[in-house]
């Protein structure tokens, strides 16, 4: 059975779709993560969704859903990746996801977040890569 | 019908076939006269000639059905004629003309060949106005169908044509909107937008709408909806080149863009945009 695998990145957790969503995987994904959460202390949560590329009015509610249950936790969430065909389904559903934080990619979904992981280099950081 | 008057009309052609020309080619420079020369008599007197050589050939056999084999090429002539002809300019009447101005000549012609047979007159003209009756119909088929081809690639092309998405700065997108509105290319208006948002990694898009001489609450729905979707892809939009009468309007007709950033002009919008982004233009002093 299909699996969404939650990965921890420092005080983050990403969360990766790479497979169709189908209702069940849904709401395991949302057992899961809220657990991850509260066990992690996850300052954020990070869902690419770049390969999904068919949501239904159930996906997308739970999407809206997850995100709010994050916040009530204290984690930020952002979704990143949306494609414009998933985009435009989701308007014509009326599903705007009001409170949702969105990015165009990974990237800038960690820059959002204001991460450890998402920030530039320091100076020092840098100098220890030795790439520099 | 019997075989005898069915023989007729193509006797007739054959028979009479440089006085038909004549004849016929008077007829339609009588409709060509008082518009201005499209046609050189000499291109018409080929297509004339053609057209009767075709018809007699047609009829030869005792076919009256102008779907049939027989008939392939005289329609193959007219398809082509009614298509060059609408292409060129002429009106529906100028085209029509050309099939229908042969019923005088060739129905004096009959007369003449059936002379004291009342009766058989009467069915041979019957069959040969049946028959170019029909002839004329599938010619304004023809002219209606290239007709409906050329509107439906014009408005094909306005649709590419009107929803260029150009890119302004790093990371700023600008989709400037001509024209009204509707349904059909608001979305192509949104997937071409969704789509450079994706390619370029734009983090704010400005839709200008100067050029969009009115809005009603559709239009208003349909910004709105191109707005959220960019939004759930992580873009920002901003919405500019509002006119005073329709921000009237817009407040009249109670629709709310609360949530969405508008400015007045493109430059006002290109401003916000840039702070957006983190970056500045600076003025420096000219260069001489």
């Amino acid at each position: 059975m299909d699996r969404i695998p939650i990965l921890r990145l420092r005080d983050l957790l990403l969360v990766t779709i790479q497979v169709d969503m189908h209702d069940r995987l849904a709401m395991q994904l949302q057992d899961e993560l809220t657990a991850r959460i509260s066990e992690t202390g996850a300052r954020g949560v990070l869902i690419d969704i770049s390969s999904l590329d068919i949501v239904d009015s159930f996906i997308g509610r739970m999407i809206a859903n997850i995100a709010a249950m994050a916040r009530v936790l204290d984690a930020q969430t952002v979704v990143v990746g949306m494609q414009p065909a998933v985009a435009i389904t989701l308007v014509e559903l009326g599903l705007t996801l009001p409170g949702v934080r969105t990015a165009l990619n990974v990237d800038k979904g960690m820059m959002l977040l204001g991460s450890e992981a998402g920030r530039a280099p320091t100076k020092m950081e840098r100098d220890a890569d030795g790439t520099h | 019908m019997s075989a005898s008057t069915n023989a007729v009309i193509p006797r007739v052609l054959k028979s009479h076939e440089s006085d038909l020309i004549a004849e016929w080619m008077r007829e339609q420079m009588s409709v060509f006269s008082r518009s201005t020369s499209k046609v050189k008599e000499a291109d018409l007197r080929h297509q004339t000639s053609e057209f009767l050589n075709l018809l007699q050939v047609a009829t030869e056999g005792g076919a009256t059905d102008i779907n049939s084999a027989d008939f392939s090429r005289v329609r193959d002539m007219l398809s082509d004629l009614s298509r060059t002809r609408s292409i060129s300019g002429f009106s529906p009447s100028e085209t029509a003309a050309f099939v229908f101005s042969l019923k005088r000549p060739l129905f004096s012609w009959l007369q003449k060949e059936m002379d004291r047979d009342a009766e058989g007159l009467a069915t041979v003209t019957w069959a040969a106005t049946e028959l170019l009756d029909k002839l004329g119909l599938y010619t304004m088929e023809v002219y209606q169908k290239t007709r409906d081809q050329v509107i439906a690639r014009q408005q094909e092309e306005l649709l590419e044509l009107s929803t260029p998405v150009v890119k302004l700065w790093d990371g700023i997108l600008a989709l400037p909107m001509i024209g009204t509105l509707d349904s059909a290319r608001t979305q192509v208006v949104m997937e071409s937008l969704l789509q450079r948002i994706v390619e370029t990694g734009a983090a704010v898009a400005i839709i200008d709408i100067t050029g969009v001489p009115t809005v009603d609450t559709l239009t208003a729905q349909h910004l709105l909806k191109t707005v959220t979707a960019a939004r759930l892809m992580g873009a920002d939009c901003i919405i500019s080149g509002i006119r005073p009468q329709i921000a009237q309007t817009i407040v009249h007709l109670g629709v709310d863009l609360g949530a969405v950033t508008t400015k007045a002009t493109l430059a006002d919008a290109f401003r916000r945009a840039l702070e957006m982004t983190g970056q500045r233009a600076t003025v420096t002093a000219p260069r001489a």
